[in-house]
């Protein structure tokens, strides 16, 4: 692995690690050194001489089948053809590239591979940006001598929902079955047949269904494989791009976004070496459809008389605040105010949003999470992993829902540190993942009990949990003990109490000081809005409400008085007195205060938070209701005002990943109608609210955040636009030069690697442009003014230490945390108790409104224990009456042996025979337990 | 090693494998021989084609159902266990007829009239090379050589040879097949496993192993010693 | 041998109705040489190999012994047999293995006692139905004989043997093709370097991989000592060898014969080997060493059956298979139906074999069925070019595998020995032959 903190070099030099073994060796009568190990192709490439290649990969393992690459190189019986990507350089070798030799074996390569493909360029998504094409023009027989009949197939076939697959235009590279087999560790295609018969294709009915596919389509070097979305939508020289980082996950993959005529046309993966490796999952890759979307929000609109009507920015604003100030009144303090959502905002936008809720309104009840993941003090005060970390350690502990379904890109990450490293995976699951195949062990838990078997790993005399197995708990205790550990932790099921697992994780933390970790939230900017302090008892960069009082009243002029609540209390506290459908609790509100207005920020409770009741009594029972969305999803039904806003890839900004990892977000579109950016929606409230945040632009809300958020200290906007960060800067800085990353022989990226992203930047359109763009829009207009931009906030110098004002600042947060952990009480022996685990693709409003990503919607059955079915008389497929306190449901049921008896598992926020599960969990217990009847 | 694809698998899971899958068309004594195939290798992927015969001795051919089944008992996907099957001339993804009648046309069967018999075989059965007889007697095709050059031109049916051909002698050929008078000796579908290892897995892996390392020993201490008697005779 | 007098070192028990039995086996020595053999040590057994100078029989001709001795510099962990034969006209390992098995058998014992290997495979082609059943049977007799298994003969030494059937598939003769195959994969061959078989082989082991042929002389060498062999043939190409005839010749079959002391026209026209051509023709050409090897021509029949021989010729022994073409034979669809096979048989995997291969097809269909064009020579050989650089033999090649480089063989052959021939396909649109 690359060692993020010492290589600021180039791309294009030697690799960092020349000293261990560095091989010297004549290409085209040039001295020329090398990795040892190095294969040729890619040797030479960093030397300046690009050889030509189909299947050839660098980020999968070579295969040489294509024999574009052939060479002489110099042996002992002197100088023969090979393929360069599969010899290794050799110390003192000779290596021709351009003999006549060299040229007659490849131009005669190209020809093979032209007889029998179709030529029919013009009509072919690939088009404009096809290697074949490229290398036809660049070397390739003015004429055909091929008079014969070429191969026939059927023309496209779908091989999945969202690609075609055109055989005659295949050249069986094998860089799709390879991507399938190697990196995604689904061998759903393959070749099937023999000489020149060879085709590529799936088994008859069952289809290629991974959430990798795209990449298949991505990296075809041909027009064979093809995305159902993109499909003739454009040609690559009417593209223009930027490169962004994707935000339908946490996960920060580099994207670049092409565009025509202000609509998102593709997103392409980019190689970006700390993160993704120019992978994407297919919901990252084809969401953008949402953002094309014709039911886009483009005019605020207030509700009277029972409806809502279009209105100005300026009545809309007005109205928000009347309503805010009333509720606050009403409620006798800011707590009457509670702001829930934030994790589809950019960094810049949610401090804006937190300065606003925190330092203008004086609400703490501010929540980016939606009751779906972990305290936030424990994920923000743990020791932090990058994924490399993560990937190269010797052991990895994962105590999370399923990371295939919720981070799919880390999924890869962690599958070929496992498959193709040392990797050993430990799992504490209460069923069975994507990852549970790879795990050295898979352990179990009762959801409820993760603190449990937490303690029995930690703790060599602790009981085995009657879930684990004594043998995989003894193996799991021994990997633990390795020397390098990484935990990454998220939300197992959301029908268990988040606090649950963060007393796990920190049983784990304490007995393994050297651990580190890595957060496993989901959504998009979730990371970047608890950094910004969206989260009740926080302040901007990972500072406590506390320690931070006295720094953020000096540069806000105000703070919370005390500690506010969570989604859930919101939620609870919103709805609680007016008895709803069924209110279960009757709790006297925290702060004296009942919250009567909400403010939705980019997100939707009532699909999208565990416990659909409770979400029906809030809105019932709140005063006022205010939704910051781009589409009108079931919630602006309640809502008393929708402010529209601008979505990913038309706001400049940034966002912040899993790792702490600070990247940009390149604006590609104009917003549509009179949409705004979420920044400015708050700044402008606040002016409506009669006061100033003092943020102009997108840049002086970053200076901000650089000077007053001390996790985020050093990294100015010079910083961000340094080449070598352009795969983002690490929060917090922690060493004294920033921890610059490195794009691996892709500065230019190899053309052939990720064709469709270099031909769009030959035809004039570098995915760094985006940069430029975003400049323009004022993030990082002058080096000049970034050091000091100063508005009445604490005299702050630019990043150089030993500074009085830097020691002055709070400090991080840091673990342990005291965190209130609920009891969970066994209601009684007949009880089973549930699991809602994530599914990438849901009702959620990223695919929900992309109708290619819809179809792909999972229905759920209820996982059974096959014992407990038996026990019921049920079998696999048969009905069953799910009875919680106040519901019931019928559902169908399936044997699942992965799950411990007495424990049903089922997925959140997808169809189910009847209802959903959040019509069934109580966001107020600690775990949901439930009757299992035959109906 | 480099980052040149290794030849062997990369993608095996790494936990012990759960309960013995689901089969739905492998049945019985099939599905018990299979595993015992399956143990004679170091990796279960290696009896893909015992497999593939094993199955294709039901019906004669690899239906997707049957796939499906070797690829759960191998761990597979049914793509993979495809996409290996269709490599092989001898392992069938569309049904054959209950006689596969194979005839060389390689060169020492060519210069024996091979292509004549050929021709002769497409019109007395009515089928072209790769095409079945109405009545799912014969599956006709057009062999690569079957190493039965001194019978040229050479035939085998079901994989048994059945000596050169003339015209005659393979009309005859074929109705004694029709007429089942030669069952005995060519069944339907192969016999591909008809003998089977009777003696299980004798050698013990683990056994074998330490005898190994024994042995390593041993041929390590006779090379010192051949060393010390050269040094030896070198001295004197 | 009737032709050289010398001993018959595989084919002995041949004549024999059960030969392929344990009983027979035994009542002619079988079994002995492999007692003799665990009573020496490996290297003593690497050693008389190595004498004996046997040279592989598969095709690439490699001294068994060196080969063994190379790889005891470190342990080998398996022992695979090739008995794909699949080379047209080779059909000598076809005869081994349905009517001697346990000669067979005990040739590949001996071998792993010398390598000191525990796990041996026999991998068997297919289409082999009889031989696979014979050789599993005598290899179940040779497990309750005790020769195989735990502790064999009581010598400590064990060893497990695995029969695997092919499925019909020429490239999987092909050494890594044949590895590839056997871990239940496509018969894709592996690049070489790095993947040679004793370095990275079955399951990324070290593996040894010999023919059926080469295994089958062993039990005759540890009995007889390898000088013995190594003082029959001359030089490199010691002791006999089987030779596969076919064609147009009067008796075609398998015969043993000694190496060098022999020649092509002795084979062909010895009344106790070939016998002659059929009906008092005329040799046109033969193909000296299976279908890959470059054709041979009158002028070439008194060459001596040597390796070193033949190659200095300019062609190859191969596989042993010897077809014989009468003057009547048409050169166009001769080579025409052996690029078919080649385009047949190709893997598919690398574009210069997998293309080249079946353009080349294409091309000799119409020259063969009177569409060929003027310049389809130069075409054809400018195709042969592309897969096998410079058209040399041995070949330079572009592809993975020497399956490639093969093609072209039979078609430059052709080309120039019987251009005309060529020129009246094209010319005058049809075969002078009918
Ligand atoms: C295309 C091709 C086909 C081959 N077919 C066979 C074969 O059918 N049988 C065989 O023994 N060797 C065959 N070989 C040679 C093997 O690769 C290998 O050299 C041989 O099995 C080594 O055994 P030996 O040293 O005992 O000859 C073939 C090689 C090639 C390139
Ligand atoms: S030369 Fe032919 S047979 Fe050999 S690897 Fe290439 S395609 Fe396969
Ligand atoms: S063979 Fe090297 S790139 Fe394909």
């Amino acid at each position: 692995m690359v060692d993020r903190a010492t290589t600021t070099e180039p791309a294009h030099t030697v690799p960092p690690d020349v000293a261990e073994g560095q091989v010297t060796f004549t290409l085209d009568g040039r001295q020329v050194t090398a990795r040892k190990g190095e294969m040729l192709i890619a040797a030479a490439e960093r030397a300046g001489t690009f050889i030509p290649r189909f299947c050839y990969h660098p980020r999968m393992k070579s295969v040489g089948v294509c024999r574009m690459c052939l060479v002489e190189v110099s042996g002992p019986r002197g100088a023969s053809l090979q393929p360069s990507c599969f010899v290794e350089v050799a110390e003192g070798s000779e290596v021709t590239t351009d003999s006549d030799k060299v040229k007659k074996a490849q131009d005669g390569v190209l020809e093979f591979l032209l007889i029998n493909h179709p030529l029919d360029c013009p009509v072919c998504d690939k088009g404009g940006e096809c290697p074949l094409q490229d290398q036809t023009l660049a070397h390739g027989p003015g004429e055909t001598r091929f008079v014969e009949e070429k191969r026939h197939f059927e023309k496209p076939i779908p091989i999945s929902e969202l690609v075609l697959l055109d055989r005659e235009r295949c050249i069986q590279c094998s860089r799709c079955t390879r991507f399938a087999a190697e990196v995604a560790g689904e061998a759903q295609i393959d070749f099937i047949g023999r000489a020149d018969q060879l085709e590529i294709n799936i088994f008859p009915g069952l289809p290629f269904s991974s959430y990798f596919s795209g990449n298949t389509v991505q990296i075809c070097p041909v027009g064979a494989l093809t995305a159902v979305p993109y499909r003739f939508s454009a040609r690559p020289w009417d593209l223009d791009q930027v490169e962004s980082t994707c935000t339908t996950c946490s996960v920060g993959c580099r994207v670049a976004v092409q565009s025509s005529s202000n609509r998102v046309t593709r997103l392409l993966g980019i190689d970006a070496d700390p993160v993704n490796h120019g992978w994407l999952c297919d919901k990252g890759r084809f969401a953008f459809e949402s953002v094309n979307s014709e039911d886009r929000l483009t005019e605020p609109m207030v509700r009277k008389a029972g409806r809502l009507v279009t209105v100005s920015w300026h009545e809309a604003l007005d109205v928000v605040a009347d309503g805010l100030r009333a509720a606050t009144k009403k409620s006798g303090g800011p707590g009457g105010v509670g702001v829930i959502g934030g994790a589809r905002l950019t960094n810049e936008g949610a401090y804006t949003w937190a300065k606003l809720a925190k330092g203008i309104l004086g609400t703490d009840s501010v929540d980016a999470q939606l009751g779906d993941g972990l305290p936030a003090e424990v994920v923000l005060g743990l020791p932090r992993a990058t994924i490399d970390e993560a990937v190269g350690a010797d052991t990895v502990i994962v105590l999370s829902g399923d990371i295939r379904e919720e981070l799919p890109v880390l999924f890869l990450r962690l599958r070929s540190g496992i498959v193709d490293g040392d990797l050993s995976l430990v799992e504490l699951s209460p069923q069975a993942t994507a990852l549970t195949p790879h795990a050295a062990v898979s352990l179990r838990y009762l959801p409820g009990a993760a603190t449990e078997l937490a303690k029995a790993i930690a703790d060599h005399g602790a009981p085995a949990p009657a879930t684990a197995d004594p043998t995989d708990l003894a193996e799991a205790r021994r990997l633990a003990g390795a020397d390098k550990v990484v935990i990454v932790v998220g939300r197992p099921s959301l029908a268990e109490d988040g606090a649950l697992v963060a007393e796990a994780v920190q049983v784990l933390a304490r007995a393994l000081p050297k651990a580190t970790f890595l957060p496993a939230l989901r959504r998009g900017n979730v990371m970047g809005a608890l950094d910004m302090g969206l989260s009740p008892g926080l302040l901007p960069g990972r500072v406590g409400l506390e320690p931070g009082r006295q720094w953020f009243t000096q540069a806000w002029g105000k703070v919370p008085d005390e500690r506010g609540l969570g989604t859930t209390e919101i939620l609870e506290s919103a709805g609680g007195s007016t008895g709803g459908e069924g209110a279960r609790t009757d709790k006297p509100h925290r702060n004296g205060a009942r919250v009567r207005a909400l403010v939705i920020l980019g997100a939707d409770p009532l699909t999208d938070f565990p416990d659909a009741g409770m979400v029906r009594r809030a809105l019932a029972g709140a005063d006022f209701v205010v939704s910051v969305a781009s589409l009108p999803g079931p919630l602006s039904a309640h809502a008393d005002v929708v402010l529209p806003v601008a979505e990913a890839h038309e706001r400049p900004g940034t966002t912040t990943n899993i790792e702490g990892r600070i990247s940009r977000l390149g604006q590609k579109l104009v917003q549509p109608g009179q949409s705004w950016p979420d920044w400015m929606i708050a700044a402008e409230l606040a002016v409506h609210l009669g006061a100033d945040l003092h943020l102009d632009s997108v840049a002086e809300v970053w200076d901000e955040i650089e000077r007053l958020a001390p996790a985020y200290r050093g990294i100015t906007r010079s910083v961000l636009d340094t080449p070598g960060a352009t795969d983002g800067v690490v929060a917090p800085l922690t060493v004294t030069a920033v921890a610059f990353s490195r794009r691996p022989g892709s500065a230019p990226l190899d053309p052939i690697a990720f064709p469709g992203v270099e031909s769009v930047e030959q035809q004039g359109a570098p995915p760094r442009a985006g940069l430029a763009g975003a400049r323009t829009a004022g993030i990082a207009a002058n080096a000049a003014n970034a050091a000091n931009g100063s508005k009445g906030a604490p005299e702050v110098g630019a990043g150089t230490s030993g500074d009085a004002a830097v020691t002055n600042q709070p400090p991080q947060l840091a673990g342990p945390f005291e965190i209130t952990v609920p009891r969970v009480v066994p209601t009684d022996s007949y009880s089973v108790r549930l699991v809602a685990s994530r599914r990438l693709y849901d009702r959620g409003a990223a695919v929900d409104a992309v109708p290619v990503l819809a179809g792909l919607i999972p229905d759920s059955p209820l996982r059974v224990n096959p014992h407990d079915l038996d026990d019921l008389g049920i079998g696999t497929g048969g009905n069953v009456k799910v009875r919680t306190a106040t519901t019931s449901l019928v559902l169908v049921a399936v044997a699942d042996p992965s799950l411990p008896r007495k424990v049903v598992a089922t997925d959140f926020n997808v169809p189910l025979a009847e209802g959903t599960v959040a019509d069934l969990i109580d966001a107020t217990a600690p775990v949901t337990e439930l009757r299992l009847e035959t109906p | 090693m480099s980052n040149a694809a290794h030849p062997t698998p990369v993608d095996r899971p790494r936990s012990k494998g759960g309960p013995a899958p689901a089969l739905t068309h492998l049945g019985g004594a099939t599905a018990t021989r299979a595993r015992e195939l399956i143990a004679l290798y170091p990796e279960p992927r290696s009896a893909l084609i015992p497999l593939c015969h094993l199955a294709q001795e039901q019906e004669g051919w690899l239906s997707p159902e049957i796939m499906a089944d070797i690829a759960a008992l191998l761990d597979l996907t049914p793509a993979e266990v495809l996409g290996t099957a269709s490599f092989y001339d001898m392992l069938h993804t569309e049904p054959v007829g209950s006689h596969l009648v194979s005839v060389c046309t390689n060169i020492a069967c060519l210069l024996n009239g091979a292509m004549e018999l050929l021709e002769h075989a497409e019109s007395t059965l009515g089928v072209n090379a790769g095409g079945t007889t109405a009545d799912g007697a014969v599956t006709l095709e057009e062999a690569e050589c079957l190493a039965g050059c001194d019978g040229a031109p050479c035939v085998q049916v079901n994989h048994r040879y059945v000596g050169a051909q003339t015209a005659e002698s393979f009309d005859q050929l074929i109705a004694d097949l029709r007429s089942g008078a030669r069952a005995a000796e060519i069944p339907t579908h192969g016999t591909l496993n008809r003998v089977a290892r009777t003696t299980g897995l004798q050698a013990d892996r683990d056994q074998i192993a330490n005898e190994r390392a024994a042995m390593a020993e041993a041929q390590a201490q006779r090379a010192a010693a051949a060393k010390d008697t050269a040094a030896n005779k070198a001295g004197a | 041998m009737p032709v050289t007098g010398a001993p018959k070192i595989i084919t002995g028990r041949i004549g024999h109705a059960d030969s392929h039995t344990l009983e027979r086996y035994l009542a002619t020595g079988g079994y002995d040489g492999l007692r003799k053999a665990l009573a020496m040590t490996p290297e003593a057994v690497v050693h008389e190999i190595d004498t004996a100078s046997l040279l592989g029989r598969g095709g690439a001709g490699f001294p068994a012994g060196r080969k063994w001795a190379m790889l005891r510099q470190s342990p080998v962990t398996y022992l695979v047999v090739n008995g794909d034969e699949s080379e047209p006209a080779t059909f000598k390992d076809h005869l081994l293995v349905e009517r001697d098995p346990h000669q067979l058998i005990e040739g590949v014992l001996i071998a792993a006692y010398a390598t000191q290997v525990s796990q041996v495979f026999i991998y068997l082609r297919g289409e082999f139905a009889l031989g696979l059943e014979r050789v599993q049977a005598a290899l179940n007799d040779a497990y309750s004989h005790g020769a195989v298994g735990n502790d064999i003969f009581g010598s400590g030494f064990s060893v497990d043997v695995v029969v695997h059937p092919g499925a019909g598939a020429y490239i999987c003769g092909e050494e890594t093709a044949l590895l590839e195959s056997l871990e239940g994969k496509r018969g894709f061959p592996r690049i070489k370097p790095p993947f040679f078989p004793a370095a990275i082989g079955l399951y990324g082991e070290p593996t040894v991989v010999n023919n059926v042929e080469t295994m089958s002389n062993l039990p005759w060498i540890v009995l007889n000592g390898g000088s013995a062999f190594a003082a029959l043939g001359e030089g490199r190409s010691t002791g006999t060898r089987l030779f596969a005839l076919a064609g147009h010749v009067n008796r075609p079959g398998v015969f043993e014969i000694e190496m060098v002391k022999t020649t092509f026209r002795d084979l062909i026209h010895a009344p106790v080997l070939g016998g002659g051509i059929p009906h008092g023709r005329e040799l046109k050409a033969f193909i000296p060493g299976g279908v890959s090897a470059p054709w041979f021509g009158p002028d070439e029949i008194d060459l001596p059956l040597g390796q070193d021989e033949v190659a200095d010729a300019g062609s190859m022994l191969g596989s042993g298979s010897v077809v014989v073409m009468d003057d009547h034979t048409c050169a166009v669809r001769a080579s025409w139906r052996i690029t078919k096979f080649f385009a047949r048989e190709s893997c598919g995997q690398c574009t210069p074999c997998r293309e080249g291969s079946g353009w080349l097809e294409k091309i000799m269909e119409r020259i063969e069925t009177g569409n060929g064009r003027e310049d389809d020579l130069d075409l054809l050989l400018d195709v042969c070019d592309n897969i096998a650089p410079g058209l040399t033999w041995p070949p330079q090649q572009t592809t993975i595998c020497v399956l490639g480089p093969s093609i072209p063989s039979s078609i430059g052959s052709a080309i120039q020995m019987f251009r005309d021939e060529f020129l009246v396909h094209i010319k005058e649109g049809g075969c002078p032959y009918g």
